[in-house]
């Protein structure tokens, strides 16, 4: 009995899963019975996937011990990119593949410059985020491109699907990533190699994991998980503007440590940071339905987000007094 | 007379402007265990470094089971057979005792370029069973790391140097911050390398843990051995003179 509550008070996201519930009740009581309809989790569904790419990315990447505050304008720059080949008249495969290899390499530069010459990559990325964003507002030329109509796949990406069309595309593709990314992490080598870079660098390089090479994947992906998420979301309005994601960055963090990750790196899940996604478009869209002056949202974020922290360390510290063990 | 395990010949090593290692030259025999003293800066440190992988000599030569060697990395150092337990354990607290066990060298089923998935039940039950090797008792391999006692995550790490089949093992002041008993504890392991016919370099700076359980002691001081001898040919007086 002992043991399963020791296993449930380690796990990460713990203390997400209990505010969700909390704030669902809350929310649904408030709204009238609005908030748990299935038009209102229509629309909730489909505008998670936004968040919760970005959230997953950064969540890894946080996990490997590094931070990403470009993320916001990678989420910009990226289908702006694509935006602009398209206006030029190239297909949409190219200028998609295009769109994403620019985020990757925005990635690749956070890690480089991040790894080679030993900088805190909040300094790195907090240039990137000033960077990714006025390339995007450069190329775009001030004014968001013309997209030729009917060149998005929208059927592929944005698209209704499922009983009653309760899910978008984005809905599926997030569920892809997010099983894709959970079993990187816990179940191959490499998520092994991810979590002993954060949990431990001197250790992790001690054993010859190749950390640098570690880190720098890990800021690829997470820097294409946003381009990628940036691109759901013109797609989904049909048009790319420069300023799209500003503040997106902190959402996700918020997200991540919403989701038990911890900013010293080694603790969390992926799942913690899809969690952390929901509670923010939760907590955003419960507010509008009980009729909330809708600026109060960073503040209960904002709230959510220190109370997460200080309930997950001290259930860590609970788990930890816990003692099953016989020791020698 | 048996060949070295380990020949060190002439090594030099200069950072930037300073003169680590002037001229070392060791020899290391298959299952003794050699204790390495010296004071911070001696240059021991330095040494083991290039021993494990972690730092390249500027010049010299060493050889591992009469073949010259040059390590590029700790993995090079480990994949002949190296293994280095360091004083803040080479460990990640966050992570489990099995995963642990395994870092950098998981085994894995579906492999493609050297990625795969873990085979998560081979890396539980072997690592049960190379903790039980060294008479450790450990609840599960489930466990974190973080949650052991430093002599315990030490004990982990012999353990895990034993299962990868290490035929050299160095121990960078394991002993460090540790209580009176985890360290009787850490000496019983070094100790018990004889048995397991694995050679040992056991560096601290407490003389008395180093006559307890070595067979030879060597001693180095800016940069240069200036001692070695047999246990038996020895005493505490005369180390610490020279150191």
């Amino acid at each position: 009995m002992r043991r399963l509550l020791k296993i449930y008070l380690e796990k990460p996201e713990l203390a997400g899963v209990v505010f969700l519930i909390v704030l669902a009740a809350i929310f649904q009581h408030q709204s009238g019975g609005v908030f748990l309809n299935s038009f209102n989790l229509q629309g909730l569904l489909g505008l998670l996937p936004e968040v919760a790419l970005v959230a997953m990315g950064v969540t890894l990447l946080m996990i490997c011990g590094e931070f990403d505050l470009s993320v916001g304008s990678v989420f910009a720059l990226c289908p702006m990119v694509m935006a602009v080949m398209l206006e030029a008249g190239s297909p949409f495969i190219l200028a998609y593949a295009a769109g994403l290899l620019v985020a990757l390499m925005v990635g690749f530069t956070n890690g480089f410059l991040t790894v080679h010459f030993n900088i805190p990559s909040f300094i790195t990325t907090l240039g990137m985020l000033f960077v990714a964003r006025s390339i995007t507002v450069v190329i775009s030329g001030g004014f968001p491109p013309m997209l030729p109509p009917d060149v998005l796949p929208k059927w592929l990406f944005t698209a209704y699907v499922g009983p009653g069309g309760m899910f978008r595309m984005s809905f599926l593709w997030f569920v892809a990533v997010a099983v894709l990314l959970t079993v990187l992490l816990q179940r191959t080598n490499f998520g092994n190699w991810i979590r002993a870079t954060g949990g431990f660098l001197p250790a992790a390089q001690s054993m010859g994991i190749p950390t640098k090479k570690v880190k720098i994947a890990t800021f690829m992906i997470c820097s294409l998980l946003a381009g990628f998420a940036g691109t759901i979301q013109v797609m989904r309005l049909g048009a790319p503007l420069p300023s799209i994601g500003e503040g997106l960055e902190l959402q996700a963090v918020a997200a991540a440590v919403i989701g038990g990750t911890a900013l010293t790196g080694g603790i969390g899940t992926i799942l913690g940071g899809i969690i952390g996604a929901i509670l923010i478009r939760v907590i955003d869209n419960g507010l509008v339905l009980s009729q909330v002056d809708a600026n109060w949202f960073k503040l209960a974020l904002g709230a959510l987000t220190v109370f997460a922290v200080i309930v997950n360390s001290w259930l860590r510290a609970k788990a930890k007094a816990i003692k099953v063990e016989t020791s020698t | 007379m048996t060949e070295p395990i380990i020949q060190v010949r002439s090594l030099h090593k200069w950072y930037s402007g300073v003169h680590a290692l002037k001229d070392v030259s060791l020899d290391v025999l298959p299952n003794e265990i050699l204790g390495l003293v010296g004071d911070n800066g001696a240059g021991k440190s330095t040494l083991i470094n290039i021993l494990s992988g972690t730092q390249t000599r500027t010049s010299g030569e060493i050889l591992f089971e009469g073949r010259a060697v040059d390590f590029r990395g700790p993995r090079d150092a480990m994949n002949a057979g190296i293994e280095t337990i360091y004083q803040y354990n080479s460990m990640v607290p966050t992570m489990s005792i099995a995963r642990n066990m395994f870092i950098g060298r998981e085994p894995v089923k579906y492999g493609l370029f050297g990625f795969g998935m873990l085979d998560t039940k081979r890396m539980a039950d072997e690592s049960v069973k190379a903790i039980a090797d060294v008479d450790l008792h450990l609840r599960s391999p489930d466990a974190l790391v973080g949650e052991l006692s430093g002599g315990q995550r030490q004990g982990v790490a012999i353990a895990r140097a034993m299962h990868f089949k290490s035929k050299v093992m160095i121990l960078d002041e394991p002993t460090n911050h540790l209580a009176v008993k985890e360290t009787e504890k850490v000496l019983g392991f070094v100790k018990s390398l004889n048995d397991l016919s694995i050679t040992g370099i056991f560096i601290s700076h407490n003389i008395h843990h180093v006559f307890e359980c070595c067979d030879r002691i060597v001693a180095m001081a800016r940069g240069e051995i200036v001692l070695d001898r047999r246990v038996e040919d020895t005493n505490m007086d005369e180390v610490m003179d020279v150191l």
